[in-house]
């Protein structure tokens, strides 16, 4: 049989396969070039960018918990400027979908951040964390709201000329709320899910074990919550989804494509094993040669339910 | 830096819940300097989750690294439960290691606990004109030497209870050496936990002693990119933290804001 047909459609957006690395567990590609071909990815979701450089919370930022780790980073990154000088040359030489995930801490930031990369080449997609702090409306999260949501999403596509993908938040009441008024307000495409707010203590000193009390749980602790999130997601919006959360192998990653994800982003499994997207991509390979499926695309949302 | 599955040649306790591991892979050997590490991961499972990181503690021909570690956790319990033929998975070799000693100037290694691992694979660097410091809690926790593959002859051993050596810090008898005449020829390097590094850096800086310490941090990667092991630095350089992982682990004391640790 030859070989199946892995590429995918994310609106306007083609990648060559299904499998991105997540924001924030990936660097910017250049971290992992000596231990894997960047270019075999289906692309590559660079560390939050901030119009301006953010140190980021005082340590501890990071406890490992049940087959999960907790990170309060804070967001920490190089900025704007930074990132275009000293990053973006490196990613422009790769063979490979650049996603580019950007926050804000008013919606005005948004903006500003999206038109700094506006006709910048070698940038495919710009994904928006809204799961941070709205500094305008006493530091509540942007995405709990789906007005908010909105209004951040139209920000962003009328500062753009890239396809726009918004990374939702698990923290709130019903997911597919978020989903349905970003993508009316535009949206080429949705990411879920972000990290579970959680908090772990140390019970001799009784201090929290994170220097920002609270952090983001990911890992393979949060993925039935993810593949659920996504079921629901893909099942009230026709905009493609992307499915996020403790893939660690082909088989997570097929999970969450028949609940309805067009493609996946690997995250702290990168830290796990430096290898583990490509091996997810060698899964799926083999997945659809066994199956006699010819194109991958036709795995995405093929869930039965009777 | 590699990723690869490499083969146990020996664990074996060496201490009281101190174990000596000899991973065989010729790659890491050739790349390793003193003070680098790696990240291991302790097996297939997903709890524990997240790779260990541990200093390199020496290099025995040219395919064998050495590793020393102390039970403290889930991760270092699988560990030492593994025996010679299993593989575990090692990424490496990570960091900035030290900066070997100028010709003609006294090294003083000063180790707390555990912390003599990249100080062993140093001093094999190092050889003459070298003075270690080893500190211990109690007398069963030495590393014998010899164990690790070193024959020094120049070596205090200092205890907290003093079941061995001097009786008290090793920081006390780091301190009777740093003597005026001798100021201007040394250099201290050390590993071990915060207060004594606290204490080595404030006896450093004030005399002016060039020191290199290294750090130990959680991590989730150790290559630099989930930038958990954030350590402030000094309000001397324009970064407001440094990642233990890749601008150190090893550091000069004066990089390293002292007063946020």
């Amino acid at each position: 049989m030859s070989e199946p047909d892995l590429k995918v459609r994310i609106g306007p957006l083609e990648l060559k396969n299904p499998v991105l690395t997540a924001s924030g567990t990936f660097g910017y590609g250049q971290e992992f070039s000596e231990l894997i071909d960047l270019n075999e990815l289906g692309g590559i979701v660079v560390k939050g960018l901030s119009l301006k450089p953010r140190a980021g919370n005082p340590p501890p930022r990071i406890v490992e918990t049940p087959c999960g780790m907790l990170n309060a980073i804070g967001l920490a990154n190089i900025g704007l400027e930074n990132f275009l000088k000293e990053k973006l040359p490196r990613l422009q030489r790769l063979n490979t979908a650049v996603i580019v995930n950007i926050y804000g801490h008013s919606i005005d930031e948004y903006g500003a951040v999206a038109a700094g990369l506006k006709g910048v080449e070698g940038i495919s997609a710009i994904e928006v964390n809204i799961s941070c702090p709205n500094v305008d409306k006493g530091g509540m999260t942007f995405g709990t709201d789906p007005d908010i949501s909105a209004q951040v999403t139209e920000k962003v596509l009328e500062n753009t000329d890239k396809p726009v993908i918004v990374k939702l938040s698990p923290n709130v009441t019903d997911i597919t709320v978020i989903a349905k008024a970003v993508e009316k307000a535009g949206a080429h495409a949705v990411s879920l899910i972000n990290t579970l707010t959680g908090m772990a203590i140390d019970i001799e000193t009784r201090v929290p074990k994170l220097a920002n009390i609270s952090g983001g749980l990911s890992g393979p602790a949060i993925r039935p919550v993810a593949v659920y999130m996504v079921c629901q997601v893909a099942r009230s919006v026709k905009i493609p989804v992307i499915g996020v959360g403790g893939i660690m192998d082909y088989r997570n990653a097929l999970e969450f494509l028949m609940a309805g994800a067009s493609a996946v982003q690997v995250g702290t499994a990168n830290f796990v094993d430096p290898r583990v997207s490509i091996k997810v991509i060698e899964g799926l390979r083999k997945f659809c040669k066994d199956q006699g499926i010819t194109k991958i695309e036709e795995i995405t949302g093929s869930l039965k339910v009777e | 830096m590699i990723e690869q599955n490499t083969q146990i040649i020996f664990n074996k306790k060496i201490a009281p819940g101190t174990f000596l591991m000899g991973l065989r892979s010729a790659e890491i050997v050739i790349q390793a300097r003193p003070g680098q590490f790696v990240m291991i991961r302790v097996g297939p499972n997903t709890d524990p989750l997240l790779r260990r990181p541990f200093s390199i503690c020496g290099t025995r021909g040219d395919d064998l690294f050495l590793i020393l570690y102390k039970v403290v956790g889930k991760g270092t319990a699988i560990m030492s439960n593994a025996v010679k033929g299993e593989k575990l998975s090692v990424v490496g070799p990570l960091g900035r290691g030290f900066e070997l000693p100028e010709p003609g100037r006294k090294s003083i290694f000063v180790s707390g606990g555990i912390g003599v691992a990249p100080l062993v694979f140093l001093a094999q660097a190092v050889k003459s004109n070298l003075l270690f410091i080893a500190g211990y809690r109690s007398a069963n926790e030495i590393v014998p030497m010899e164990q690790v593959g070193l024959n020094l002859t120049d070596i205090s051993i200092a205890t907290d209870d003093g079941t061995a050596g001097h009786p008290g810090f090793v920081t006390e008898l780091l301190a009777s050496h740093l003597t005026e005449s001798a100021e201007g020829h040394l250099k201290i390097f050390t590993c071990g936990p915060l207060p004594m590094l606290k204490r080595v850096a404030a006896l450093t800086i004030e005399r002016d002693i060039p020191c290199q310490v290294s750090l130990e941090a959680t991590m989730a990667c150790g290559l630099g990119a989930c930038q958990g092991c954030a350590v402030r630095a000094s309000k001397d350089g324009n970064k407001t933290y440094y990642h233990v992982c890749q601008d150190g682990p090893v550091f000069d004391v004066h990089t390293i804001d002292w007063e946020s640790l």
